[in-house]
């Protein structure tokens, strides 16, 4: 059997996609998506709350779905369109509609999940799964709150799905 | 994480090659259970060879079987139409897992390949046979609520934590495996180990052995199939315990059965004792009952845990309850 080699490396110059822009950047083979946007890109909106998957803090949007950043290697998402809450305002006063809900209904109270949450509601009406409150709560269980904000929570992407539809 | 290096893999072949012959090296697909056990220690590859470019992530449904590839990932699977309507375990199976973002990035393969929930597993501090050798069980006589009551040994009472694996044993369903030595397929439930006294061996997996698909063969009893899911929280929580049944059900007598169940086994865990308690006879909650009975045969419940026992009966009677009334 003849076949290609493999060469692990363990660094890797690579470019991100990040918010329509090509960013070039080196990377060790252990540095997370998560720990690129943050550490090396400068994009702290995207937050670090557990690195284990758990907590959704970390939500960002890889090629339209939502994933957790952290729980990715960035080597593997070279020329992948990446989202994240510092590329989502769109409107005319400078937020996405998902950022206007989340203000209008005090959907958040320390803040520290409130990035997760917007860009994971994102995923979750472009999935059609918005349709109603016990929909909207069981497809944003990846999204924990530890200020308890859910009731706002839940009703500002109420909001925003119906203005959506 | 201790340093490692990475290649994405240019073939099937390729990687299987590689991976069969350098100590230390192993696939990575969604990374979602690797990406843990980097991060807190347990697994300490030398290389990673990811598979996730490889073309192993279609979903063929035809009249006879459905072929999920290993790459395919756990929603678009769970939201298959066709999946959905015929193979409705599975689905239930997969949305019941994990988060939305999770499901989203995890492979099937990798699904059927996760490590144990063990706290003490998880912990590179603490004395596990599983993660160490010979160190000893610390679940033993700790923190044992989560643990298993079915299949355990002296070294091991770790749980399999899975669900999917769970739902594909009732109905039939094989992995396709390339390795080294070429391609095999092998039934779903003969590919994770009881611990015994190598809990470190958990599947019968060679160095190098790639899993590219999951066959599921078409049936009466996988149109009628079930996952119910108990758990500590109502959603985003691995199963105390889980029941996957499928029925094949003619004028009200129950053809074939199948049962299996999750989160107190040491592997997805087959239940033929109440299988044979139900072919057989006419579909009625007092035979659901009485074969729901048997659920436990053989159970060894540990100090924190006995309460699975009684739970685990109740949740195959529901799930049999369930499947016995769809039409
Ligand atoms: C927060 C959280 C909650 C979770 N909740 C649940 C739950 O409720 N129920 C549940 O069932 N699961 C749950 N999981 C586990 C999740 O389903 C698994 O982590 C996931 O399915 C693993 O798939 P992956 O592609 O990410 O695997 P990876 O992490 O990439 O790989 C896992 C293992 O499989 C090996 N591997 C991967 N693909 C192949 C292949 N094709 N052939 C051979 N070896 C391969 C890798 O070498 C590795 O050892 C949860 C995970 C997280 C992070
Ligand atoms: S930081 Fe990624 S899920 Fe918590
Ligand atoms: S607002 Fe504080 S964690 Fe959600």
């Amino acid at each position: 059997m003849s076949v290609t080699r493999l060469t692990p490396q363990r660094e890797f110059d690579i470019v991100l996609i990040v918010n329509g822009a090509a960013r070039r950047l080196t990377v060790d083979a252990r540095t997370t998506l998560l720990d690129a946007l943050r550490d090396r890109l400068h994009l702290a909106g995207t937050k670090k709350g557990c690195d284990l998957g758990h907590c959704g803090a970390c939500t960002v949007l890889v090629q339209g779905r939502r994933i957790n950043a952290c729980l990715t290697l960035a080597v593997a998402h070279q020329g992948e369109p990446i989202t994240t809450i510092e590329g989502l305002a769109d409107g005319a006063d400078g937020l996405h509609a998902l950022q206007a809900a989340f203000i209008e209904h005090d959907g958040f109270q320390c803040g520290y999940c409130t990035p997760g949450q917007i860009v994971s509601a994102v995923g979750l009406i472009a999935e059609g799964r918005a349709g109603s409150d016990d929909e909207i709560r069981e497809h944003m269980s990846g999204n924990l709150c530890r200020c308890g904000a859910y009731p706002n929570i839940l009703a500002a992407i109420r909001q925003a799905a119906r203005e959506a539809a | 994480m201790v340093p490692f290096a990475y290649a994405a893999a240019p073939s099937a072949d390729a990687a299987i090659a590689h991976v069969a012959r350098r100590r230390g090296a192993e696939f990575i697909a969604g990374g979602t259970d690797m990406l843990q056990l980097l991060q807190e220690g347990v697994r300490v590859p030398a290389e990673l060879v990811d598979i996730n470019r490889l073309p192993l992530d279609g979903i063929e449904v035809d009249t006879d079987a459905v072929r999920i590839g290993a790459t395919a990932r756990m929603s678009d699977v769970a939201d298959h139409p066709r999946i959905r309507a015929e193979y409705p375990a599975v689905a239930e199976a997969l949305l019941l897992s994990a988060s939305p973002q999770v499901r989203n990035m995890a492979s099937i393969g990798g699904n059927l390949l996760q490590r144990t929930r063990c706290v003490y597993f998880r912990d590179v501090v603490t004395p596990c046979n599983k993660r160490a050798p010979g160190s000893g069980c610390s679940a033993l006589d700790g923190e044992n609520r989560l643990h298993a009551i079915l299949g355990a040994s002296p070294h091991c009472i770790a749980t399999y934590a899975g669900d999917l694996a769970v739902a594909l044993v009732v109905l039939d369903a094989n992995v396709v495996i390339n390795g080294p030595e070429g391609a095999r397929t092998l039934p779903v439930e003969a590919l994770h180990r009881v611990p015994g006294d190598a809990p470190e061996v958990e599947t019968v997996l060679e160095p190098g052995d790639l899993i590219t698909a999951v066959l599921i063969p078409a049936s009466a009893h996988a149109r009628r199939s079930h996952y119910l899911k108990v758990r500590d929280r109502a959603s985003f929580e691995f199963a105390l315990v889980s029941a996957a049944v499928a029925l094949d059900i003619d004028a009200a007598v129950i053809r074939q059965a199948r049962v299996a169940v999750g989160g107190v086994g040491t592997k997805p865990w087959r239940l033929p004792a109440v299988e044979h308690a139900l072919v057989g006879h006419r579909v009625d909650d007092e035979l659901f009952h009485a074969a729901a009975a048997r659920a436990a045969d053989g159970a060894e419940p540990r100090r924190h845990n006995a309460f699975k026992v009684e739970l685990l009966k109740r949740t195959v009677e529901r799930a049999l309850r369930t499947v016995g009334s769809r039409s």
